[in-house]
């Protein structure tokens, strides 16, 4: 019996009943339709989460003094002191895995230009830490190592800072704004970057040198942080290493002492977030795959009644000739056209409706090829799945009942 | 002359609860090439084992039949479909058409299990079996749209196009108005000139008169086989029944 034949006499059982097909195509219709769906959203927030990170810097490494107690009481990180501008100048000399490093000291108040003002917070770093957080000059430049060993009193300002101080649209590079009573002259406006994933504005600040911040606004010789990035992504493990053992050697910290810094990578955060995201996905994926099952046992359901209903038929074939691996062929060859017909319009609603949900609610999508592959492969096994047990109920019966059936 | 059918004393029994049912008790006869037989009895006379046995869709308890010259009491299922698919052409009582199909291919049906036949070599014989039944103008209409003595022409038509050794009508006229049994007959009688063998299982003693043999059958064994010597025209009855009023 050649296979072509049963395709053709499938098809044609299947064009006779156009809408029994198409209703019982419906649960896969909508079973793969929401997969697709589902997945494209899970996937495209969590792509969404990820760039947002990797434009913060996803080999981002910050070191900030570790808590320590003193008298019973805990004190707050920043009250520490044991992050000194050594450690800062051994990371640069020693490492091999890290690339960028910057001193951080900060510190919150107003700013001040003419009768305007604004909250803000002053960071006082080198002009390493653009990259780190990758931030970009837009007008003017960055200070430079000459300022910093001058602890000049010069600023990069945030575009937010440049909104509420410059109200009127003047260029505020060459102008100077007062912080903490320190007049700042701008040298530079950076790049707008938004906000991250956190809501936080990352356009309002301000950066100055850290040696002006350290002297002249907080008057310490500590530093409040390390910051500094990972040759790449994937070195960030080896690079924490480096600067554990650094630290630990130039704190004269003991094997059996803990740490007292804390190390915080970006890729931790990213890892925590992504999984939170892929968790989604699996939720929302899940839910899509309950309704495929339902799909796919309204199809068994739906085959069994047509087994019923065409004994007559089946009798028929079998008498003029048609074995039974033919008729269990041909039932098979039936669910499996419905499930993949199905499952092509639903790959194609999916993908529509996911579109609508990106221009509708603008809403982050990605439709990953991987995730239309696996629904039509998995309608595919549905059809033969739930097609099976009709099909071989079918293939079973005795001809000389099922030409008489009544 | 050929023998298409040989039945040699063949029983079937069947397994009723704790009773032992002897629907055939030991039948036995040849069938020749071009006879049209036609096989009586009343229901419970083992005529439906019988047919079912000659058409291969049951095998005996005992005793042997050959189709064609084959054996077929030790094929398994899947032979015996083959067999059905090349040797036999069944009419029913009931037509059997699929539905919503158009008659060519309700015809091309039997020759779909048959990988020997190309898509328009089948066409072809399918088209040629339904104008050798006088539907040459219906090819394309559909089984609920026909009348049912153009659905058992197709039927017969569906018979005729693997070109069996034997045709298998059970009951064929059952559903149909006298006129168009009449009309029917003729047509099994055109067949039967053109030497075809048919074999016809009917309770209607009337239709005996127009075959060339006829075989009764009462519980479970043969109890008379002649040769009708007086075949009677079936197109001559035709004429004489009172026209439609239409």
């Amino acid at each position: 019996m050649n296979g072509t034949n049963l395709i053709k006499i499938a098809l044609r059982a299947l064009v006779n009943n156009k809408l029994r097909g198409f209703l019982t195509m419906l649960g896969i219709i909508i079973g793969v339709a929401s997969v697709i769906t589902m997945l494209a959203i899970g996937q495209g927030s969590k792509r969404s989460i990820q760039a947002q990170i990797s434009e913060m810097g996803s080999n981002m490494i910050m070191i900030h003094p570790g808590t320590d107690v003193r008298g019973g009481v805990r004190q707050d990180a920043s009250a520490m002191e044991t992050l000194k501008l050594e450690d800062y100048q051994n990371i640069v000399d020693e490492t091999r895995y890290v690339s960028a490093v910057s001193p951080s000291v900060n510190s919150s108040g107003q700013a001040i230009y003419g009768a305007n003002n604004t909250p803000t917070t002053v960071y006082g770093i080198n002009p390493d830490y653009l990259e780190i957080r990758r931030y970009k000059v837009g007008d003017g430049e960055m200070f430079t190592e000459q300022n910093i060993q001058t602890a000049a009193k010069v600023c990069v300002v945030g575009k937010t800072v440049v909104d509420n101080l410059f109200t009127n649209g003047e260029s505020p590079v060459g102008k100077v704004i007062r912080f903490q009573k320190l007049p700042f002259r701008i040298v530079g406006v950076l790049e707008s970057k938004g906000y991250n994933s956190m809501g936080m504005d990352q356009d309002d600040l301000i950066l100055a040198p850290y040696t002006t911040i350290q002297k002249k606004v907080l008057a310490i010789t500590h530093l409040q942080g390390i910051t500094c990035s990972a040759l790449k992504e994937e070195y960030t493990d080896q690079a924490i290493d480096e600067i554990t053992e650094i630290l630990r050697r130039n704190h004269k910290l003991k094997d059996s002492d803990d740490d007292d810094f804390t190390i915080r990578s970006q890729q931790e955060l990213s890892t925590m977030l992504t999984n939170t995201t892929d968790m989604m996905t699996v939720l929302l994926a899940a839910v899509a795959g309950i309704s495929l099952l339902v799909g796919g046992i309204g199809i068994m359901n739906i085959m069994y009644v047509s087994v019923t209903e065409r004994t007559r038929e089946i009798g028929l074939r079998m008498s003029i000739g048609a074995k039974g691996i033919d008729i269990l062929t041909q039932f098979l060859i039936e669910s499996i056209l419905i499930s993949v017909t199905g499952g092509l319009i639903g790959v194609v609603l999916g993908v529509g409706a996911a579109l609508i949900v990106n221009a509708a609610a603008h809403f982050p999508i990605y439709i990953q090829p991987w995730s239309v592959m696996l629904s039509f492969a998995v309608c595919t096994v549905t059809g033969v799945f739930f097609g099976w047990y009709p099909a071989k109920k079918a293939a079973q019966l005795d001809p000389i009942e099922a030409i008489r059936y009544e | 002359m050929k023998e298409i059918i040989k039945l040699d004393n063949i029983k079937r029994d069947f397994q009723v609860g704790d009773e032992t049912v002897h629907a055939l008790q030991g039948v036995s006869f040849t069938i020749y090439e071009g006879e049209f037989v036609t096989i009586m009895g009343t229901s419970g006379s083992g005529k439906s084992t019988l047919l079912n046995t000659l058409g291969c869709l049951d095998t005996p308890t005992r005793g042997e039949y050959y189709l064609d010259g084959v054996s077929v009491r030790t094929m398994g299922k899947n032979a015996r479909a083959t067999l059905r698919n090349r040797k036999i052409g069944f009419v029913f009582q009931s037509y059997n058409l699929l539905p919503k199909t158009t008659a060519v291919e309700n015809v091309e049906l039997p020759l779909m299990y048959n990988p020997n036949y190309s898509t328009s070599a089948r066409h072809e014989k399918a088209v040629q079996a339904l104008i050798a039944v006088g539907l040459g103008d219906h090819l394309m209409h559909k089984s609920n749209q026909m009348s049912g003595g153009q659905m058992q022409r197709v039927a017969i038509a569906r018979a005729l196009v693997n070109d069996p050794a034997v045709i298998l009508a059970d009951e064929a006229t059952g559903n149909l108005d006298t006129r168009t049994s009449f009309e029917i007959l003729v047509l099994f009688q055109k067949l039967h000139a053109e030497g075809r063998t048919i074999i016809f299982v009917t309770h209607n003693p009337e239709i005996a008169q127009y075959s060339s043999r006829n075989i009764t059958l009462r519980d479970g064994h043969i109890t008379s086989d002649t040769v009708n010597a007086n075949i009677l025209d079936a197109a001559d009855a035709l004429t004489k029944l009172p026209k439609n009023e239409d």
